[in-house]
């Protein structure tokens, strides 16, 4: 299973949530998917989705989750001390791990190699981490909502991307309607 | 005059209730009084640029957020500035102590000060330089001025504004 497949059936969770989503094929994958004003695309800032998506949900009740990829996580691992430490239970941070930097050319990452990235966040201090296969993203996802516990999901799937445009939204424009939608 | 204390109370009037921070000796007094502040939520950060994405999703969840920082940490944002900050459009206050200037003990911290307001200047940062104490009575105006443009906004303070690195 790759990451297209799961954000394809996760998107009926995701759609009545607030989503930080991860720069490059990640981003365009769920806007192509289902575009939602709830959904923050980055654009630019690789490494930074956790960082925004904890920043937005210790600012705010709702729940947020942030769609980070393991690439992204080893680019800003100092995320994960700060988010250990800064306890905000309508915080979840799913990263889709699937051992390479997807929108690069798939060079594998050190977490497709030795590194196991939910070892990293315990150690960091990361109460809740929950690894699951691609296949279970919904479930585990679902319960981690129901849980009201912050928490990082370590999604193990396969390499690969789905082949979607470039999204062309003005930046304001997606932070603008994003707004809106964290207020409404 | 007590100036940690008066920049507390400059961020405080003008709503500011999520400040991160990465430490400068300079600037431990105003990170503990910020730390010692209920109306402030402090978030201590790792890196300059994780403190950056901090503040976004904060400004995005309804809060007014600042960044207190030392100026090597241009070196470390300058993507996250121009990515993510100017380029969706958002405030952030960075009072950042200028290491490097009159008054310097450590001659590394001169090489990135002397290229810290041509990146500034190159970026397009409003940038505002504290060399006296007296200069502080421009931050409350600076502060309206960074949430009324929606800009990034740079207040450099140098170890003269804060009474002498080391010899405070």
């Amino acid at each position: 299973m790759i990451r297209s497949e799961i954000l394809k059936d996760i998107a009926p969770i995701l759609r009545d949530q607030l989503v930080v989503c991860n720069i490059g094929i990640p981003s365009q994958e769920l806007h192509a998917i289902d575009d939602q004003p709830t959904n923050f695309y980055m654009l630019g800032t690789m490494g930074l989705a956790s960082s925004i998506g904890l920043g937005l949900a210790l600012s705010q009740p709702k729940p947020v989750i942030a769609i980070d990829g393991d690439g992204s996580v080893l680019t800003n691992l100092g995320t994960l001390p700060t988010i250990a430490n800064n306890v905000a239970d309508n915080f979840i941070l799913l990263i889709i791990d699937n051992g390479s930097y997807g929108s690069t050319g798939d060079q594998p990452t050190y977490a497709g190699k030795k590194t196991r990235l939910e070892k990293v966040a315990e150690a960091c201090g990361c109460e809740n981490v929950v690894t699951c296969q691609g296949e279970d993203t919904g479930k585990v996802l679902q319960a981690a909502l129901a849980s009201r516990k912050m928490t990082v999901i370590v999604v193990k799937c396969d390499s690969g991307n789905a082949r979607h445009p470039v999204i062309t939204m003005d930046p304001v424009v997606i932070r603008d309607r994003f707004m809106k939608a964290v207020q409404a | 005059m007590n100036i940690d204390k008066k920049i507390a109370d400059d961020l405080v009037a003008n709503d500011i209730s999520f400040v991160t921070t990465v430490p400068c000796k300079q600037l431990a007094g105003v990170i503990e009084e910020i730390e010692a502040r209920d109306d402030i939520f402090h978030i201590p950060a790792n890196k300059e640029d994780e403190g950056m994405g901090l503040c976004a999703g904060a400004f995005m969840g309804g809060k007014r957020p600042a960044i207190i920082m030392q100026n090597t940490a241009i070196g470390v944002t300058i993507n996250t500035l121009a990515t993510l900050i100017q380029y969706y459009r958002m405030p952030l206050p960075m009072i950042i102590s200028y290491r490097g200037e009159l008054r310097e003990p450590v001659a590394c911290q001169v090489e990135m000060a002397v290229h810290t307001k041509a990146l500034l200047a190159q970026l397009n940062i409003p940038t505002y330089h504290f060399h006296w104490q007296k200069d502080v009575a421009e931050l409350d105006n600076i502060l309206k001025y960074t949430f009324m443009c929606n800009k990034p906004v740079a207040i450099l303070t140098d170890a003269n504004f804060w009474g002498g690195y080391g010899d405070q």
